[in-house]
């Protein structure tokens, strides 16, 4: 019985693997490159040249970086609690990677002659399921701080996860505005509703705000990266880390600034839809080449921000947290439920 | 399949469960009643419940247990600072919950086999379909359990400002 459902499924399964595959290779290609990009628009922002030996225009750095991180020496502190210091890396990379599995990336790839679907899965809670991921991603940072035996690691270990909790909360409640405007948890349900000019960001705009402040602070980018914060931490919860294994860490914050700014397209921005463009242009090409280029110029947007934008000091951040942006999602969400309520009731 | 499926996930929940217990060191208990919870979330997309599976991993994987993970490190448990528990206590642990065991065990042996209730409707378990039967059939427990929550926050910030005067 087992052998006729794998039979039965098996062009089905080659084709969710293959586009697995992809998701991952791109997902990897793009967090590579954005650590390209973030030198280069530093550089820019700070009227220098940025890397310019390793190839042309230094295209070659990320790949430069990856053989120095593979080489380096991999160090255990003595005292450390070895299992959870090998495994928080690891984890932190895993639930970032997790999240690519729910985002419609396209409406439908013609290709030699097949039809294929550009979503891995379309979940009727995918919204939800990235809450869940985002939500778990605290854990590779605590247990790396608190294993490394560091006090330092273990105050970055500390402040990171306070900060992603109470950030979180103020993201679920701009996140319950779109589904209550769409009606729907499913992400490609929400993407499909907004062709045209009809997208979110013009009903939420206060939302779309909020939710991409959280976004900032979920992944620990400046003016948010507190876990970090080197003046004052060292390194924050990667002190003790080197290798690839520091390697895991940064390369995994990269990979969850692709995936906020995906996110952020698809609720906000109309993800493949564009005014004009079909998405099926191209034999559904088109579709993925313009959300890829609203991810790129949001991850622009985070670069940008990270360079002009002081730190802010903890308590700041607790009360920007607390008192000023959950004050303001719950407004949001009344307002808009009013709002509905008025025009669609 | 799916009976393998289920299999494998209760074996892997009863095994991190046992090991949550029987570990010594207390961060690594939260760490295998995570991995609980990830099995038991996957009973629940078994059931077609995915909302429920997904809500479950949110609240307590992502909320719960970071909060309990929080503690424990803020109070650097080891074994010189930890207070040691003599036999006595032991024996009278391995006691109490021995005849708590025969007891349970006793009082279920008389009863009969439940059977696994069938399901009607195979998308009962949907965001949908829940958000339905708590408005409407289940309205009055389900604002009960909201009123608990809002007095149990109440009571939080009463008790984190000490100086409060009433």
């Amino acid at each position: 019985m087992i052998d006729m459902i794998l039979l039965y499924d098996f062009a089905l399964f080659a084709q969710k693997a293959g586009l697995i595959v992809v998701v991952f290779a791109i997902t990897l290609g793009v967090a590579a490159y954005s650590t390209y990009g973030e030198r280069k628009i530093a550089a820019f922002l700070q009227d220098r040249l940025g890397p310019s030996n390793a190839g042309p225009w230094g295209l070659l750095q990320p790949i430069a970086d990856g053989v120095k991180m593979f080489t380096k020496e991999d160090f255990i502190p003595n005292k450390s609690e070895r299992w959870i210091y090998i495994l928080a890396p690891g984890a932190f990379i895993f639930v970032a990677l997790m999240t690519s599995a729910v985002i419609p990336w396209g409406t439908r790839l013609t290709l030699f002659g097949m039809d294929l679907d550009l979503q891995v899965t379309d979940i009727n809670i995918g919204i939800l399921y990235i809450m869940g991921f985002v939500s778990l991603g605290v854990y590779g940072i605590m247990l790396g701080g608190w294993a490394s035996n560091n006090k330092y690691s273990l105050y970055g270990a500390i402040r990171a996860s306070s900060q992603m909790i109470s950030y979180e909360l103020a993201m679920g409640l701009s996140l319950i505005a779109v589904i209550m405007l769409s009606g729907s948890l499913s992400l490609r349900t929400i993407v499909d509703q907004q062709t045209g000019f009809g997208w979110n960001v013009l009903y939420q705009p206060l939302g779309f705000i909020l939710f991409f402040v959280c976004a900032l602070a979920e992944c620990n980018r400046a003016p948010f990266d507190m876990a970090e914060c080197e003046t004052e931490l060292i390194g924050g919860y990667h002190t003790e880390y080197s290798s690839m294994k520091l390697g895991f860490f940064l390369f995994a914050e990269y990979i969850n600034m692709f995936i906020s700014c995906t996110v952020i397209s698809s609720l906000y921005f109309g993800g493949y839809h564009f005014p004009g463009i079909d998405p099926n242009w191209l034999g559904g090409l088109m579709g993925p080449i313009v959300l890829f280029s609203k991810i790129f110029f949001f991850i622009f947007v985070f670069m940008w921000i990270r360079w002009t934008l002081p730190r802010f000091r903890y308590d700041q951040l607790m009360h920007l947290g607390w008192k000023s942006l959950i004050p303001l999602a719950i407004l949001n969400m009344l307002l808009t439920g009013a709002g509905v309520l008025l025009f669609e009731g | 399949m799916t009976p393998y499926i289920f299999l494998t996930l209760a074996i892997i929940s009863v095994i991190t469960a046992l090991l949550m217990v029987l570990s010594r060191n207390p961060v690594h208990s939260v760490l295998f009643l995570i991995l609980t919870f990830f099995a038991i979330a996957g009973q629940y997309v078994l059931l077609n419940a995915q909302f429920l599976a997904v809500v479950h991993i949110i609240v307590y994987a992502g909320a719960i247990m970071v909060l309990f993970l929080f503690v424990l490190m803020l109070l650097n448990l080891s074994k010189d600072t930890e207070p040691q528990k003599s036999n006595l206590w032991k024996i009278s642990g391995a006691i109490a919950s021995g005849s708590l065991l025969l007891t349970l065990v006793g009082a279920m042996r008389g009863s009969i086999a439940v059977q696994s209730p069938e399901v009607s409707d195979p998308g009962v378990g949907l965001v949908e379909n829940l958000g339905k039967v708590l408005f409407t059939d289940f309205v009055v427990p389900f604002e009960i359990a909201g009123i608990l929550f809002l007095a149990a926050m109440v009571g939080a910030v009463l008790v984190g400002k000490r100086d409060l005067k009433l």
